[in-house]
């Protein structure tokens, strides 16, 4: 089965960060090459089917090995994305599962404890629960830490358990750190701030596929968490301009009759 | 009509026919809203994904099956009956016809495809819906012609226990029964020479 | 036998007239209502808030018949009514933004009784009832929020449940006997749903109708204090009022179209509404061993919710809190002023009203957000306007110079 061994792929990719060791922290560089990640957003339209199918096909290739999405069937997911029920079929459900079932991963939980130290969370609301900047800024956040047993840490989220699994697509990057300097209470405080990132390793992309390998991911999930979404901005659009006729009309009526008061 | 009474409407220049008008019109703009605003809850009756989703084809392998061998099976919460028929039996339908209340199936439900003397595509697969037509309990096989419990005119097929009705191997409902059509046919189709899909024929192109 | 004065009917409406009176109620409630003629926009709310219950009893009704209560089950439930049912999702939205549309419209309506002196007498018991509708509201939408069984639903209930336990005495056994269980489990999630779907909306009704009778009784109040059943006609009617119907029937659907338009463009386009009417941790299943980062209730109980943090013992947080909605009650007794219309107060009421109003708003903003020192000292502050209203209100009403109230209703403030 192609599962276990995309997670092979994953876990063998994560191996170089372990020797691409260096301590991670620099001394303050004349250099401002600072990265502000946290104002990154993920601009995702998930209007945008294009994008969306390329999403589904990353998260069934690099994803699903972990993650379930128990709420979105097959089925359902090729109607809204326009996939064929052949394509849908040949490339999207790599387990034996049916158009009308839903999009489970096939790892075991119990198994995945052990290996990660938690159970990969289901995906279905993270879009929702977390935000699409968030997913976005996760997926491209991670770098190289050799003090943890993945290799890998992630700025959005620190110490995640999650390893690095997109590196071979992205490369290795290691983070820079820098001191800054503050009074914290009356008194000097020095603590260590990200500064950038430097890449260690080329993987198969550059940055700009990378990107949007990622910004397509995040759209995907942000589908998946409301499916509905599109269509209720376009019912909505229609509703509304009832709405203003309606009021309209009432508002002529209401001034007809008003005009008896005085 | 609906000319107000109270503190000092003057009734003279009051345009009776505008306010007429608006009235309709805003009544019969209310009267569409609303109509838009029902739909919702009406359609969230109709059956959810789940349901489709569970309704979908269901495959059964008939190589297997014995002549006079049944297998029930639930496709869209309904009984299905796949009954393998010899070729004797099969001759034997024609022999029905004058007591059969619908002996051309006339007046029952079934697609095109078992609208004939034996109700189905291949003369030795009979599938049909186990629900009697009459108030819908569950006819039990007999596929014993005289069978002892039923008497010497039975000419094998289904009878059901609630209120006597009875129907022959092509399901259809004999004389002094008190359901008056047919037993249903559901829309099947075969994939390949031993496997039978319930639920999946030309019409519906695999579509649950 | 014989029918009362040429009353007979013809047809079907004389034959249910005979058995029911229903044409004299509608022209006793509508036709021969003598409503003010000078209601301004603050008395929309009444009319839209039984709009808002009756699209909550229409969106509910229909949520209950997909939803799966049960710890089990309710949150894979509120996700296949919002992806396989038709129209689930909307159904779904009209429920949640109803909720909060409700506190909106039902917070305006009541802020229209201290505008206008709308609670004072003869209307003691309208207000009384009125508060009572309030109360309900804050049971039903509480308990409301805990059905979905996400992870801000457990642990909302979880810490409004635990204030109970501040009561002497009986506070810890009570809290056991309301949660069913140790903790909040599914024995809780089964009685609030419950309680949610038929007990407090059998109540809610009931409140409403009393509500209703008793404003029928006494007649609405009007943006100018005045009584207009004073100055009658020579017909017997009030020279300030006008029938309710055609005018105010007329004027209210207007009301009701607005309001449709603003709850429409955030159901279809805004439902979370930033993530303030459905917050983004309930998007993440039950889980009693992980906390959200903060936990907040919804946005119409964090003005108390303020308060309850303002004060560093749970005890007393929790009786400020519970003071600060009973003192609503007090509100006509509290109030000497003779005059009832803001329009017609002195600079001290209005001076008052002001810092309620604004310390009201404040609160509810601090509420929302994480108690960092700052804000917790700011909440202590903004809770102190919020009481001063109601605490000083005996003195500073009689104090305030008023100003003379006309005796015909006025149309601009």
């Amino acid at each position: 089965m192609l599962k276990p061994a995309t997670l092979l792929i994953a876990l063998v990719s994560a191996a170089p960060l372990l020797t691409a060791a260096e301590s991670a922290a620099e001394p303050a560089a004349a250099e401002s090459k600072a990265v502000d990640w946290q104002s990154w957003h993920a601009g995702n339209d998930v209007r945008n089917t294009a994008s969306l199918q390329r999403g589904v096909r990353n998260f069934v290739n690099y994803c699903q090995g972990c993650h379930s999405l128990k709420y979105m069937r097959y089925s359902r997911m090729a109607s809204d994305l326009h996939i064929p029920e052949e394509q849908l079929r040949t490339y999207l459900i790599l387990t034996g599962d049916k158009p009308g079932d839903y999009m489970l991963s096939s790892m075991p939980a119990a198994d995945s404890e052990t290996w990660f130290g938690k159970t990969p969370p289901d995906l279905s609301l993270i879009a929702r629960s977390r935000g699409a900047d968030y997913l976005y800024r996760f997926l491209k956040t991670f770098y190289a830490d050799p003090s943890r047993q993945s290799g890998a840490n992630n700025l959005q989220l620190a110490n995640a358990a999650m390893p690095a699994v997109l590196s071979s697509l992205e490369g290795v990057k290691r983070a820079v750190f820098v001191n800054r300097e503050s009074i914290v209470g009356g008194k000097p405080v020095t603590e260590k701030v990200f500064d950038h990132f430097e890449m260690v390793s080329p993987g198969a992309m550059d940055a700009a596929q990378f990107d949007a390998f990622v910004r397509d991911t995040v759209n995907f999930l942000d589908y998946v968490g409301e499916p509905a979404q599109a269509t209720r901005v376009d019912i909505g659009v229609w509703v509304v301009l009832f709405l203003l006729v309606f009021t309209w009309l009432a508002w002529l009526l209401k001034h007809e009759y008003w005009k008896d008061v005085h | 009509m609906m000319s107000a009474a109270g503190s000092g409407p003057d009734d003279q220049g009051v345009d009776q026919s505008r306010r007429k008008f608006l009235t309709v019109a805003t009544s019969a703009t209310a009267a569409v809203g609303a109509v838009f605003a029902a739909t919702p809850f009406v359609s969230s009756w109709k059956p959810s994904e789940r349901a489709r989703a569970a309704g979908a084809p269901v495959e059964l392998d008939v190589s297997q099956l014995e002549p006079g061998q049944m297998v029930t099976l639930i496709w869209r919460k309904q009984p299905i009956y796949v009954v393998r028929r010899s070729a004797e039996e099969v001759k034997a339908l024609p022999a029905n016809d004058s007591r059969l209340k619908d002996p051309t199936s006339a007046e029952s439900d079934q697609p095109p495809y078992a609208k004939n003397e034996m109700r189905s595509r291949r003369a030795d697969v009979l599938v049909l819906i186990g629900t009697c037509t009459h108030l819908g309990c569950l006819p039990k096989p007999h596929f014993q012609p005289a069978d002892v419990e039923i008497g010497p005119d039975w000419p094998g097929g289904f009878f059901c226990p609630c209120h006597g009705s009875k129907f022959d191997l092509a399901g259809r409902v004999l004389d002094g029964s008190p359901a008056s059509v047919n037993l249903r046919i559901p829309p099947y189709s075969f994939k390949n020479d031993s496997t039978l899909v319930i639920g999946t024929d030309e019409s519906t192109q695999g579509v649950a | 036998m014989a029918a009362p004065e040429g009353t007979a009917k013809p047809g079907l409406w004389g034959w249910i007239n005979k058995r029911l009176p229903a044409e004299d109620f509608v022209r006793s409630q509508l036709l021969e209502y003598y409503a003010p003629k000078n209601f301004n926009v603050w008395y929309f709310f009444g009319s839209l808030a039984l709009l808002v219950l009756v699209i909550q009893l229409l969106s509910g009704i229909f949520l209950t018949m997909f939803y799966k209560v049960g710890e089990a089950t309710a949150f894979d439930s509120v996700e296949y009514i919002m992806r396989e049912v038709n129209y689930g999702w909307l159904i779904r939205y009209l429920h949640s933004t109803g909720a909060s549309a409700f506190f909106v419209v039902v917070y305006l309506h009541m802020f229209r009784a201290l505008l206008y002196g709308s609670y004072k007498a003869p209307r003691e018991l309208l207000w009384l009832f009125g508060m009572l509708v309030y109360l309900a509201l804050m049971a039903e939408a509480f308990m409301g929020y805990v059905l979905p069984w996400g992870n801000m639903s457990y642990w909302g209930a979880q810490v409004i449940v635990n204030l109970f336990s501040t009561i002497p005495v009986v506070g810890p056994g009570l809290v056991e006997w309301i949660r069913g269980d140790y903790g909040i489990a599914d024995a809780t999630l089964n009685r609030f749903f419950a309680l949610h779907v038929v007990a407090v909306p059998l109540g809610l009704l009931l409140l409403v109708a009393l509500h209703l009778v008793a404003l029928r009784q006494v007649g609405s109040n009007n943006p100018d204090g005045i009584e207009i059943k004073e100055h009658k006609g020579p017909d017997g009617k009030p020279l300030d009022g006008i029938p309710f119907h055609p005018y105010y029937t007329v004027k209210d659907v207007v009301g009701v179209g607005v309001f449709l338009i603003a709850f429409a463009v955030v159901v279809f386009f805004v439902p979370t509404f930033n993530d303030i009417f459905l917050e983004k941790p309930n998007f993440e299943p039950a889980n009693p061993l992980s906390t959200p980062e903060h936990i907040a209730p919804v946005w119409y109980f964090t003005p108390f919710y303020a308060m309850l943090r303002a004060v560093p013992d749970q005890r007393l947080g929790a009786l400020l809190m519970l003071l600060a909605i009973l003192a609503f009650f007090f509100l006509p007794w509290l109030d000497r002023s003779p005059v009832k219309s803001v329009r017609y107060r002195g600079w001290i009421y209005r001076a008052f009203l002001t810092v309620f109003t604004v310390s009201f708003l404040v609160l509810m903003y601090l509420g929302l957000k994480p108690a960092s020192v700052a804000y917790v000292y700011a909440a202590r502050v903004f809770t102190a306007g919020y009481f001063a209203f109601f605490v000083l209100m005996p003195f500073y009403t009689r104090w305030d110079r008023t100003r003379p109230v006309p005796t015909r209703v006025t149309f601009h403030a």
